[in-house]
């Protein structure tokens, strides 16, 4: 708040050659301020808000405008025809993909925040210990997050692979891991789980490398275990960072995207939102308006878990 | 040739960096993921960066060819225009499949004078948009061509949009070796079919190779079973909008298709085609319904021992002729720079001496133009040529007969479900047919 009256008074004052003697108060504080301080601060304020809204706002109320309309991404704008809440209701009486693609998302959100982001943690916990190669394994678990996404599909499908397959060649099996609908979303959530759990446990052990050590000392010197020292003392003192890992879960599995792309373009049993958006609007298809309708309804769902997280950080700072 | 041919090239299509790049920078990832995909329109597409419009000695080409040995034959017919014209060619290949899926941004804005493309419905939309170039006057100087491909060539408005260049045959292929084995005959009717499917189970085969994983293999089964039960004017016309997924002629399809499902590699969903033709080159399958590319999972070696049958017939009233033969060609830009020198390079195209090249120099095609030289042409292209010559009616395949919205987000994963369960098919055709009137109608 404390940037505040700068602007105001930067505003209120028409010209720098302004006496301090007549404004009071709000000119003696003008006077920090040389003509090259605001023009810093007013590019500093215009330049990322030229952005936000350029690259942020308006497409997306752009989205939100072209979902009403049938546009096929062809011809002028002005040949757009308004259709009202046509596409709407097309995406959820008569798209099939609809309804299971909001499951598998949520679906992915609990996998991530049930399984991958505890493991990844607990993980981070493990090598703060110091053991020996804790480096090599350090790298180990990071690298899928490096590794290229054409890489990453890659690499499962070899795995993966109904009929050339490691995984159906070592179990001898010969399950259909991409092919069958009730198999491959579990299939792909254990290679997203594999991609979460290295990006987890780094921001996690950056967080844990920041604890103070005397914390722990502390704990130690007074009789607590290993485990409660963890819960008691650690956890409640990195709670930026849980908030961090939280708000990066939620995020990775509303945009989760890339591995189902890789494998089928989102097709049988794998439908994501992203996927369905992408489907639509990309490519020859150029279902635009039908495909805004989907993203504005992804940008609704995101909606709601920004403002939970808003409304808890702000709750929070106000404390 | 329009297909994924290796796994390369698959995964050169993945995401579009607008999604890919976004990590955690955001708190409003959705927000601006939903922008992005917005700003597709804004996406550079696969524009030329050859600007040479100045310069009245040269001509600029947009390929999809991008598979070594296409894109070697281009750049050959292009040092063949050059000696024969003067005039310079500037090849700006892109991806295929990238091609593909920018096709609308790219035409709109500064394509390259002349770009690949395909014939059909893909070719008369663009067309109908006043995105391509009328070419019916270098049509006026071009010969050789069969009225089929000139048909295949022509847009709505009775101009021709479209230069052809080469095409290929889906048939049933199988390995000569395996069915001399087992004594094998090559089947005439569905019954027969059934029989030698049959047969080939006993023999421990998979009858026929199946794989739909990207989506597309199985219209190929839809096609040419439409095609057989209910003939070439209704199955353009069902791609066309006009009649009903609902009827009983529709359902028959599906009906047919399930009772050959289980003479089909199982768990379909989960394969690639190059996959499922790798079974058959390991003689694992007996048969497998593609297009002549399939020939490319065959070592050249191998290259004799595969022969093909065209899928038998199911109705004699319609008969065993019509089949999806795609054709692939060259089109002009709406405002090329150098209209003069565009329709030069169009007219060498479709001329006797760049079919000439591209026999000698890529043994997977089949030339468009009927006075080429075909010598050169393996026994496999032959009678791919012969069988395609002797056909009543040619269709391009399903997503190049219809609009593209609703062959990749509405038949695409209706094959697929109807895959995983064929018992609801009145359910899934009212589905399609819902859908269908939903686009058809926008």
């Amino acid at each position: 708040m404390s940037d505040l009256p700068l602007i105001q008074a930067d505003r209120a004052v028409p010209s720098p050659a302004a006496t301090t003697t007549s404004r009071g108060g709000r000119g003696r504080r003008l006077r920090l301020l040389s003509r090259t301080d605001r023009v810093v601060i007013t590019l500093m304020v215009l330049v990322p808000l030229v952005l936000v809204v350029g690259l942020v706002w308006l497409p997306a109320l752009a989205t939100v405008a072209l979902s009403g309309t049938d546009w096929d991404g062809i011809g002028p704008i002005s040949e757009i025809d308004w259709v009202g809440g046509k596409n709407y209701s097309d995406v959820v009486e008569i798209y099939p993909p609809f309804v299971p693609a909001v499951q598998n998302n949520l679906l992915w959100l609990a996998a991530l925040f049930a399984v991958a982001t505890p493991i990844g943690m607990f993980l981070a916990v493990l090598l703060d210990k110091e053991i020996r190669g804790s480096r090599f394994y350090q790298t180990a678990l990071y690298l899928p997050v490096v590794l290229s996404l054409a890489l990453i599909g890659f690499v499962w499908q070899l795995i993966y692979s109904r009929d050339q397959g490691l995984l159906n060649a070592v179990l001898g099996g010969d399950t259909d891991w991409y092919g069958d609908p009730n198999v491959n979303i579990w299939a792909v959530l254990v290679a997203a789980g594999w991609r979460h759990v290295g990006y987890i446990m780094l921001l996690y052990l950056a967080g844990l490398k920041g604890v103070d050590p005397s914390l722990r000392e502390a704990a130690a010197v007074d009789g607590a275990s290993e485990t409660s020292t963890f819960f008691r003392v650690v956890f409640p003192v990195m709670r930026p960072i849980n908030i961090i890992v939280l708000v990066v879960t939620v995020i990775e599995s509303l945009r989760a995207f890339d591995l189902v792309w890789v494998i089928n373009k989102g097709r049988n049993g794998l439908e994501l939102l992203s996927a369905l958006v992408t489907q639509n609007v990309v490519g020859e298809a150029s279902r635009i308006g039908f495909g805004s309708a989907l993203a504005t309804i992804m940008l609704v769902v995101s909606l709601v878990f920004i403002t939970l997280y808003l409304t808890t950080v702000m709750r929070e700072d106000r404390r | 040739m329009s297909r994924p041919r290796t796994e390369a090239e698959y995964l050169a299509r993945l995401a579009p960096p607008s999604v890919a790049g976004l990590r955690r920078r955001s708190l409003l990832a959705g927000t601006a993921g939903a922008g992005a995909l917005l700003g597709t329109g804004l996406l550079a597409g696969c524009g030329s960066d050859s600007d040479s419009g100045s310069d009245s000695k040269a001509v600029s080409l947009g390929s999809n060819q991008s598979d070594p040995v296409p894109k070697g034959v281009i750049a050959k017919v292009m040092d063949g225009f050059k000696t024969s014209s003067g005039i310079q060619v500037a090849i700006n290949t892109v991806d295929h499949n990238t091609f593909q899926e920018n096709i609308n941004n790219y035409l709109q804005g500064k394509p390259d004078d002349v770009f690949t493309w395909f014939s059909g419905y893909r070719m008369r939309f663009f067309a109908e948009k006043g995105l391509a170039g009328d070419v019916s006057d270098v049509w006026g100087k071009l010969s050789g061509f069969s009225d089929a491909f000139k048909t295949a060539s022509t847009g709505d408005d009775g101009k021709q949009y479209l230069v052809p260049s080469s095409y290929y045959p889906w048939a049933l292929f199988y390995r000569k070796s395996v069915w001399k084995q087992y004594g094998y005959q090559v089947p005439t009717t569905l019954d027969q079919l059934n029989t030698l499917g049959a047969q080939m189970k006993k023999d421990g085969l998979a009858p026929i190779a199946f794989a739909d994983k990207d989506g597309w293999p199985a219209m190929g089964t839809f096609d040419i079973l439409n095609l057989r039960i209910n003939g070439y004017q209704f199955h353009v016309d069902l791609m066309a909008g006009k009649e009903a997924w609902t009827s009983d002629k529709v359902k028959k399809v599906f009906d047919t298709w399930n009772g050959l499902l289980p003479l089909h590699q199982p768990d379909a969903l989960g394969r690639t085609w190059q996959e499922a033709a790798q079974s058959l080159q390991q003689k694992k399958s007996g048969m497998y319904l593609l297009g002549l590319f399939v020939a490319q999972q065959f070592s050249a070696a191998e290259q004799d021992d595969l022969d093909f049958f065209t899928f038998p017939e199911i109705d004699s009233t319609i008969g065993a002729k019509a089949l999806d033969a795609p054709i692939d060609g060259y089109m002009l830009a709406r405002k090329p720079k150098s209209e003069a020198n565009a329709k030069k390079l169009l007219e060498y195209l479709g001329s006797t001496d760049a079919a000439n090249i591209t026999v000698k120099n890529d043994p997977s095609t089949l030339v468009a133009n009927g006075k080429a030289d075909v010598s050169g042409y393996t026994a496999l292209q032959k009678k791919a040529a012969e069988l395609v010559g002797s056909a009543t009616e040619i269709a391009q395949f399903l997503d190049r007969d219809t609009r593209p919205d609703f062959a990749s987000t509405v038949v695409i994963p209706a094959l697929q479900q109807f895959l995983k369960n064929p018992k609801d098919v009145s359910g899934l055709l009212t589905s399609i047919e819902n859908q269908k009137k939903s686009i058809f109608t926008s």
